[in-house]
This record gives structure tokens, sequence and C-alpha cells, in this order.
């Protein structure tokens, strides 16, 4: 069973990475060929062969397209070889992505869960806040994150709570709709065993409502935690000084040094998996706990 | 009527009739609208005597609106009878929203006009409260302008703002959501039919699309140059994957016995492809574009963060912000706003023409 999955399931996954890996080297030489020459005509090196060529693609100061093992030397070195406090230090910066990321997805949570309460229960909220809340994402809130961030500095709302409200408001909307969907989930017959047994509103929520959602709360919390790390990371563009993988990114930018910049989205990149696996063993977790077959 | 509206219609009449008393510490000619509504609102506390139709709560919840609208410069300060009567005009619409909820409730699937006149009470309440906190309170416009100014500035600029819809939308989103789309729907057709390779990159796809795209920004600018071409190869790496997904995962739509069907008439596998396999797909195809829509034009305005020629809804947010010219911002917000929601529209009227079948479409939903 477990070589058959291993044949079904890892062998395809590690032969696509591979298949990534061989492409990215490649386009490297393609893609820093250019500057390499001139550099190459510039020290009067004529007639390199093809494999130090490649060798010298691969090793640029401000590649194109940086190889995977610079990428993974710079992140080691501006992760495990720095002091966590330097500010050169990918991990001080995670750490500010992060916190914001988490506080965002936490409030953004319990808004969208509190919404979506409060939409299954009274129709007119339903009929007037739907609408809007769906709405309220065509907004490119993104875009104006960084607006957002200096309008509240300046009346002294500063650090990480801009930033994890930025996160909030992309993180409420999955979990409102999965929400509204799942309180919704019982069917008419087993409300009406609920009757029958004369439950209040309140447990009719508690005993049904509420385990019948957990399914869909887990897949939108997994939505959701992925936006609020695109949202804190979007939000630090407009803030230099406060740090974070989007001043990462943005400082890379205007110095043109293209291995910190990928060495910042790989980081982000990894922070975002390992949420999003986190809250999936969350939910492993729950399902256990209420008897579901995982 | 039900305890909440009990509830509202009391707090509602209660509020007036201190609010009314309030009023009288000021002229009687300064602001009278206001305190006509708030003397009305005072005398719907007879409902519990004499039943009020639903209509008359939305004439007050009108009429509050107006009211505060046209008194809102009149007094200086601000009076604490103008902020009972916002609380006031506003519970009025929502006990008129409650009400019209109530009726509506039995005809769950014929309410026509009605139906929509809920969200539209909702957002007019929501933008003359705006109004008026701004104004009545003296927010700083540079902190938050009063929808009024970002209409004026919508109208005074219009052709600033033309510019950077084209630069942003036309140039950018538009090439680089049909690019993207359409790649991902052709490699994922390519995909189907290796199970080996399908086994391989689904769950890289979906990885990545949970994955911060946004942040390649900075590169594409990089390989792209400055101008609409980087911004369109950032919305084509963000829309790229979500399509793949969905559409990977709508090919397997169809069921087994339908397939086996297409086989007994000879089909092959193009003409099962074209006729079963792609149309099953449809409503996840139309998912990854609905999804997409959105998701095309947050990247392109993102990416113009990174260097930009000086057009562009990114270029013009972030410089009105360092200008300080705020109502430029929020004008182009809005114009944002309503392009997303139209292409998000758009799509969506477009799948209820095409996945006409499916049941999510048939109730009258999309």
């Amino acid at each position: 069973m477990r070589g058959a999955s291993f044949m079904n399931r890892t062998l395809p996954i590690l032969t696509v990475l591979l298949a990534i890996l061989v492409i990215w080297y490649a386009a490297a030489i393609g893609m820093n060929a250019s500057w390499q020459t001139r550099l190459n005509d510039r020290a009067n090196l004529v007639d390199v062969p093809f494999t130090e060529f490649a060798m010298q693609t691969w090793a640029q100061d401000r590649p194109v397209l940086p190889a995977p093992h610079q990428v993974v030397g710079e992140i080691w070195n501006a992760t495990v070889a720095l002091e966590i406090t330097s500010k050169r230090s990918l991990a001080y910066h995670g750490w500010i992505t992060l916190s914001s990321t988490l506080l965002g997805f936490v409030l953004g949570t319990a808004l969208g869960v509190g919404l979506a309460v409060i939409i299954v229960h009274n129709e007119a909220a339903n009929r007037s806040l739907m609408p809007w809340i769906i709405a309220s994402q065509t907004i490119p809130i993104l875009a104006i994150a960084p607006m957002v961030v200096v309008g509240l500095g300046s009346i002294g709302v500063t650090g990480t709570v801009p930033r994890a409200l930025i996160s909030m408001y992309l993180s409420f909307f999955p979990v409102v709709v999965g929400m509204v969907k799942g309180l919704r989930s019982p069917e008419a017959i087993q409300l009406d065993l609920m009757r029958t047994y004369d439950a209040t509103s309140w447990q009719t929520f508690w005993k049904l409502r509420w385990p019948a959602a957990m399914p869909m709360l887990f897949a939108s919390m997994k939505v959701g935690i992925a936006i609020s790390l695109i949202g804190a990371v979007v939000s630090e563009l407009s803030n230099a000084a406060g740090g974070g993988l989007g001043v990462r990114l943005l400082t890379g930018s205007y110095n043109g040094q293209t291995i910190q910049i990928w060495a910042a989205l790989f980081i982000a990149a990894a922070l975002a998996a390992v949420l999003v696996m986190i809250v999936g063993f969350a939910e492993r977790m729950v399902n256990a706990r209420m008897g579901a077959r995982a | 009527m039900s305890q909440l509206q009990y509830f509202l219609a009391l707090v509602a009449g209660g509020l007036s009739a201190a609010a009314f008393a309030l009023s009288f510490a000021t002229p009687l000619e300064q602001g009278l609208l206001l305190k006509a509504f708030l003397g009305l609102g005072f005398l719907s506390l007879i409902r519990f005597y004499v039943p009020l139709g639903l209509w008359a709560d939305g004439a007050f919840a009108l009429l509050g609106a107006v009211a505060l609208l046209t008194s809102v410069g009149v007094f200086d300060p601000t009076p604490s009878f103008f902020w009972i009567a916002l609380v006031v005009a506003w519970l009025f619409a929502w006990l008129f929203v409650e009400r019209l909820s109530k009726t509506l409730a039995p005809r769950l699937s014929d309410n026509g006009g009605l139906g929509l006149l809920i969200p539209v009470v909702f957002g007019a309440a929501l933008l003359v409260i705006w109004e008026v906190v701004t104004r009545g309170a003296n927010i700083p416009p540079v902190l938050l302008p009063a929808p009024s100014m970002i209409a004026a500035q919508l109208v005074n600029s219009t052709p600033i703002l033309w510019a950077d819809f084209v630069q942003t939308f036309i140039k950018s989103v538009l090439p680089g959501y049909a690019i993207g789309c359409l790649s991902g729907l052709i490699v994922a057709i390519l995909v189907d039919r290796s199970p080996f390779l399908k086994a391989g990159l689904l769950p890289i796809g979906n990885f990545m699309s949970a994955l911060p795209i946004i942040g390649i920004a900075p590169i594409m600018v990089m390989w792209f140059g400055f101008d609409w071409q980087s911004k369109a190869a950032v919305v084509v790496a963000m829309t790229f994957f979500p399509m793949l997904v969905n559409t990977v995962a709508g090919l397997n739509a169809s069921s087994i016995i339908e397939r086996d069907l297409m086989r007994t008439y000879a089909a092959g596998y193009w003409q099962t492809l074209m006729k079963l396999r792609l149309p099953a797909a449809g409503p996840f195809i139309f998912n990854a574009l609905k999804i997409n829509s959105t998701l095309a034009l947050i990247g392109a305005i993102v990416a113009e963060f990174f260097g930009t020629p000086v057009v562009g809804m990114g270029f013009r947010i972030s410089t009105g912000v360092g200008r300080l010219a705020i109502d430029l911002v929020w004008a182009e917000i809005a114009v944002a706003a309503v392009a997303g929601s139209a292409f998000y529209g758009v799509i969506a009227l477009i799948e209820r023409g095409v996945t006409f079948w499916h049941p999510s479409v048939r109730g009258g939903r999309a």
C-alpha cells in the first residue's frame, strides 16, 4: 500500500519538481547569457567553454534570474548566518510579516464567523449585508493597503495593527462565505428533529449548526490564512522603516538585488505553506475529535 | 411585530423624543427639517396603538437622510441631538429593511425589485453616514474625504482617471487575464491526457495558488520593463494556477457512465472532450474566471507600485497618497471598484448563459 502511494503520489510530484529545477537552471543560463557575454568581452575572455560559461551565469552578483542554489545560499546567509535582531536578517523581517499575518487572520476569522452567525439568523442582515460583502471584495483593498497604513499612521495607529487590519479585511471574506454555507448545511429534517426535541435556537446552533459548519470553516481558513499573508506583505510596501518581507521585496527592487528579492519571495512562500499546513493539521485534529473518518 | 422590530421601534421613537427635546436649545429656524423629522419620529410611537405600514418607516428613514444631509453644515459645533438624529435615521432604515425582508420571506423566489431594495437601502445608509460623519465631525479630508468630495473629484479629473483606466485595465489587466486563463486552460487539457503528470502538477498547482504570487511583481518589472508588459506578466502568473487547478478538477466532473456512453457512440478523445467534458467543466472554469477577474485587477495595480510610467491606477494611488491628494485616490478606488464589479458581473452573466443547465444557476443565483 505504502509503495503504491509512493508510485502514485510522491514520485510524480518529485518528477515535476525535478523538471522545474532543470528548466530553472537552463533558463538561468539563457537569461543571464547576454550580460555574461558582455562581461567576458570586457575581460577579453574568448572561447569560454560552455560548462564554464554555464557556471559563470549561475554565479553572477545581480543575475536576471538567479540560480536556485544562489537563492538557497542567500536564504541561509540571511537567516542562520546572521544575528536574528539584524536588520538584514530575513528571520527578523519574516517575524514582522508573520505577526501581522496571524493577528489579521485571528481578527478576520472572528469577524467572519460573527457576521456569518448574524447572517444565518437574520433574514434582513442576509439580504442587506451579503451583496455588500461580495462587492467589498471587488474594491482592490490590496491596492490601497499602503494608503490605509499611512492614513492610520497619521492618527497615531502604527506598528502591527494597521497591517493586521488589511489582513483582516482580506481574510474575513472567505470565512463569511464558507461559514454561511456551513451553518446552513444542516438539512431541514435535522432542524426539524431539533425542533421535536424542543431545542432552543441557541442549542440548535451549538449542537447542530456549529459542528456541521466545521469542514467549511477549515476550508475557508486555509484560503484566509494564505491571503492574510499576502495582505501583510503588500501593506508593508508603504513603510520602509517598518520592516517585513514586503520591504525586502521593495528595497531589492529599487537596488536591483535580484537574489534578495527571490530569497524574500521564497521565505514568504514557505511561510504561507507552513501556515496552511498548520491549519490543515488543526483540521485533522478537530475531525478526529468529532469522530469523522479522516 | 417580532421582538427585534418591537425593540427597534421603541428605541427609535424614544431617541427621537429625547433628541427632539434637546433640539429646543438651538434657535428654532436652524435645521428646521431635522427638528421636524425628530418630531415625527417621536410621533411614530403611536404605532403601539395604531399600526404603521412598513412604507411609513421607509419614509421616515428617507426624510431623516435628507434632513441630516441638508443640515450638516448649519450647526457649529455639531450639537448632540444631531448625532442622535443620525442614529434614529439609521434605526428607521433598519426597521424598514427588517419589516420588508419579513414580508418578502414567504415569497422566496419571486420578489423582483423589492428584494434589490434591501441592499440598496443598506448601501445608501452607509453613504449617508459616511457623508454626515465626515462633515459633521470635521474629519480632515486628508484622512477620509466625504463621498461628495470624491464624486466631485470623479467629475473634475475624468481625463486623468480615464488615462489611468486605459493603462491599467485595458492594457495590463485584459491581455494578462486572457493569456493567463487561456494558457491555464490549455495546460490543463494537455495535462489531462497523462495521469502521471496530473498527479505531479496538481498538488504543485494547488500549492502555487496559495502562495503570495503577487510578490513576483518586482521581478517582472525587472524582466519586462516599467510599462504595461510587466503588469500583464504578473497578471498572467496570478491567473494561471487557479485556472489550471479548476479546469483539471472540472475535466473530471463528467461521470464515468457518461464517458462510457460516449465510447459506445465511438466518439474519439477530442469529440468526448468538446461535446462532454469541457461543457461539464463549465462551472469550474467559470469559477476560475470569476476568481481571476478580481485577482487580475489587484495584481496589475500592486505591480505598479514597483515601478511604472507616469500613468496608471497604481501609480496614481501611490503618488496621490504621497501628495496627500486623498480625494483623487478615493476617486481612483471608486473607478477600480466599479471596473472590478463590472468585470465580475460580465463574467457572471456569461456564466449564466453558458452553464444554464447547472443547479447553481437554475436556482436563479449565480
